[in-house]
């Protein structure tokens, strides 16, 4: 320790600071890995007994093991680039897809203290992040040479854009609520039971974000950028092997990530719902957990939108929606009221 | 020890600022204009890492937000599905140089003569002190653009709005032969406007093997 403390010199604390920032890093990134591959296995399982299937069950107890195998099957495969692509891009899409929707979660507290970053601008700093993640889908697309590819790029990069503006003003309304962009302070906003969270007095604006977060994610209903009837498996479809898997993964971070904020921003975090019970980090992951159920359920129930309805409902539905209800509560803030939406 | 008397955050700018340079250089240079829109991508991310080291955090992530995540993908968009003539678009290359160089040199000299070191060297700007841990950009930012430049803030506010009307006004066009759907008239479909129900009478089929002489009778 003291001779690397010689060797930094000045250094020494930027690099320390650096260091323990990677450990912090890996802290977070490590069990989010292990999230993502259980909750393709819980996809697969609640999925199955949905449609009276008992889906996979024979790789371990209960088919415990089943990520497990699917990662190792994966990581053995060849992946092939094919020979009219761009190599350079073509390699980097799966990158770009996964690495926002990792970077986002430095700013979500995990709890009071438990945040890598805490900055006031978290807010922000997240919606960047997402909107970033559009590029992942577009270049994989767009190097791939192929003509499936290319249209599940533009669908997916048009309808990523569109549902971003709803999800954004859906936002807006919590800041005006919280009076702040920092995500640690909105959760700290929220306490004092289930009526204070923020779900009850934004409701038009927390179904907007929930549904537009299905739609930003790619994921079924609204999932025609990899829409198999029409276009086989859209953007992805020249990938193989881990760079498929990659592509994979990414999608369910960014499910477990917009659950996050969805559970930080409209229903209280951490926060338990009544006041006799302590505030735990169990009570993020039930919610957390509840909204990724509701991402399977909707998989499972719903058949999949029209292109043209999709933008309908983005563009002539949502976005009205959320600004007739940030003008309504700007509104009732200057009244008596306005206890109600703080 | 330190490099050359660099701090650590002279070391991030420098890095920042030649990542910078590099992709500002390879978006003018390079020939594929996708790649040239992803460099632009690559400097807006750089210049908005300088940004966070002036403090700015509010414009740098603005910066990702607006320019990367929807200017730049809006770009990208029309430019991957362009057929671009690379040989084309070299082809007065040489024709064009003997006007180009020196407009192009007269207004090097000019950011030179503004941006040098005579109006921005270490003696003319101070660097600002440093704030506070609790100090939020985004905060200040907002109550001078609500306070102090309302008025600006709502002129540029209004430009905007008509400039979104005029696009729209100038590009909408209703074609002809293209078919949609009205789905508020799709909801309000009733069964009575699809469905009929006819009441028919029974009719008993008649026995296979005596089907021929019926018809024969018949006719």
């Amino acid at each position: 320790m003291e001779w690397l403390a010689n060797l930094f010199g000045s250094y020494w604390p930027a690099v320390q600071l650096t260091v323990w920032t990677l450990i912090k890093i890996v802290l977070i990134v490590a069990p989010l890995m292990g999230a993502v591959a259980y909750l393709t296995l819980a996809e697969r399982k609640v999925i199955g007994y949905m449609q009276v299937r008992i889906g996979p069950n024979r790789v371990g107890y209960f088919g415990l093991l089943q990520p497990i195998a699917d990662g190792l099957k994966l990581l053995f495969k060849e992946i092939i680039v094919p020979t009219a692509s761009n190599k350079t891009l073509f390699l980097l899409g799966p990158v770009l897809a996964i690495a926002p929707a990792f970077a986002a979660w430095a700013v979500v507290p995990f709890d009071m203290n438990m945040v890598l970053a805490n900055v006031d601008a978290g807010l922000l700093y997240i919606l960047a992040m997402t909107s970033v993640a559009v590029y992942g889908v577009i270049i994989a697309g767009w190097a791939s040479n192929s003509k499936y590819a290319f249209l599940g790029a533009l669908r997916s990069a048009a309808q990523i854009v569109s549902y971003e503006i709803a999800m954004g003003f859906s936002l807006v309304g919590v800041l005006m609520c919280a009076n702040t962009l920092n995500l640690g302070k909105i959760v700290m906003g929220q306490s004092g039971g289930l009526f204070h969270w923020y779900f009850l007095p934004l409701f038009p604006l927390f179904i907007v974000y929930f549904i537009s977060a299905v739609a930003e994610t790619n994921r079924a209903p609204f999932d025609v950028a990899e829409g198999e009837s029409e276009i086989v498996a859209g953007f992805h479809v020249e990938y193989s092997g881990m760079a498929f898997a990659v592509f994979f993964l990414a999608e369910y971070a960014n499910m477990i990530l917009v659950s996050m904020l969805a559970a930080l921003m409209f229903l209280g975090g951490w926060l338990s719902p009544v006041t006799f019970i302590p505030d735990s980090f169990l009570w993020l992951l039930a919610k957390v957990g509840f909204l990724l159920f509701l991402f399977l359920w909707f998989r499972a129930t719903f058949p999949r939108y029209r292109y043209d309805q999709i933008m309908r409902l983005g563009w002539k539905v949502f976005i009205p929606i959320t600004i007739v209800w940030i003008v309504f509560v700007g509104g009732m803030m200057q009244t008596p009221w306005a206890y109600l939406f703080h | 020890m330190t490099f050359f008397g660099l701090h650590f955050q002279d070391i991030v700018f420098y890095a920042l600022a030649a990542v910078l340079l590099y992709a500002a250089l390879s978006v003018i240079t390079t020939r594929n204009p996708v790649y040239a829109a992803l460099y632009l991508v690559l400097a807006f991310f750089t210049a908005a890492g300088i940004w966070l080291l002036l403090e700015a955090e509010f414009l740098a992530i603005t910066l990702v937000l607006v320019y990367v995540g929807a200017v730049m993908v809006l770009f990208l968009f029309v430019v991957m599905m362009l057929d671009i003539n690379l040989d084309k678009l070299r082809e007065g290359f040489w024709n064009a140089l003997p006007i180009a160089l020196p407009v192009g040199g007269l207004m090097a000299v000019e950011m030179v003569m503004i941006v040098g070191v005579r109006n921005f060297g270490y003696d003319k700007v101070v660097a600002p002190p440093a704030h506070p841990a609790d100090y939020s950009n985004t905060a200040e930012l907002g109550r001078v653009l609500y306070t102090d430049y309302l008025l600006p803030f709502e002129l540029a506010s209004v430009v905007l709005l008509v400039a979104i009307v005029a696009a729209i006004a100038l590009t909408l066009r209703s074609r002809k032969e293209s078919k949609s759907m009205d789905p508020s008239k799709q909801v309000l479909v009733k069964k009575a406007d699809r469905l009929r129900i006819m009441k028919m009478d029974a009719v008993v089929e008649v026995a296979a093997d005596t089907s021929s002489a019926t018809t024969k009778e018949a006719s």
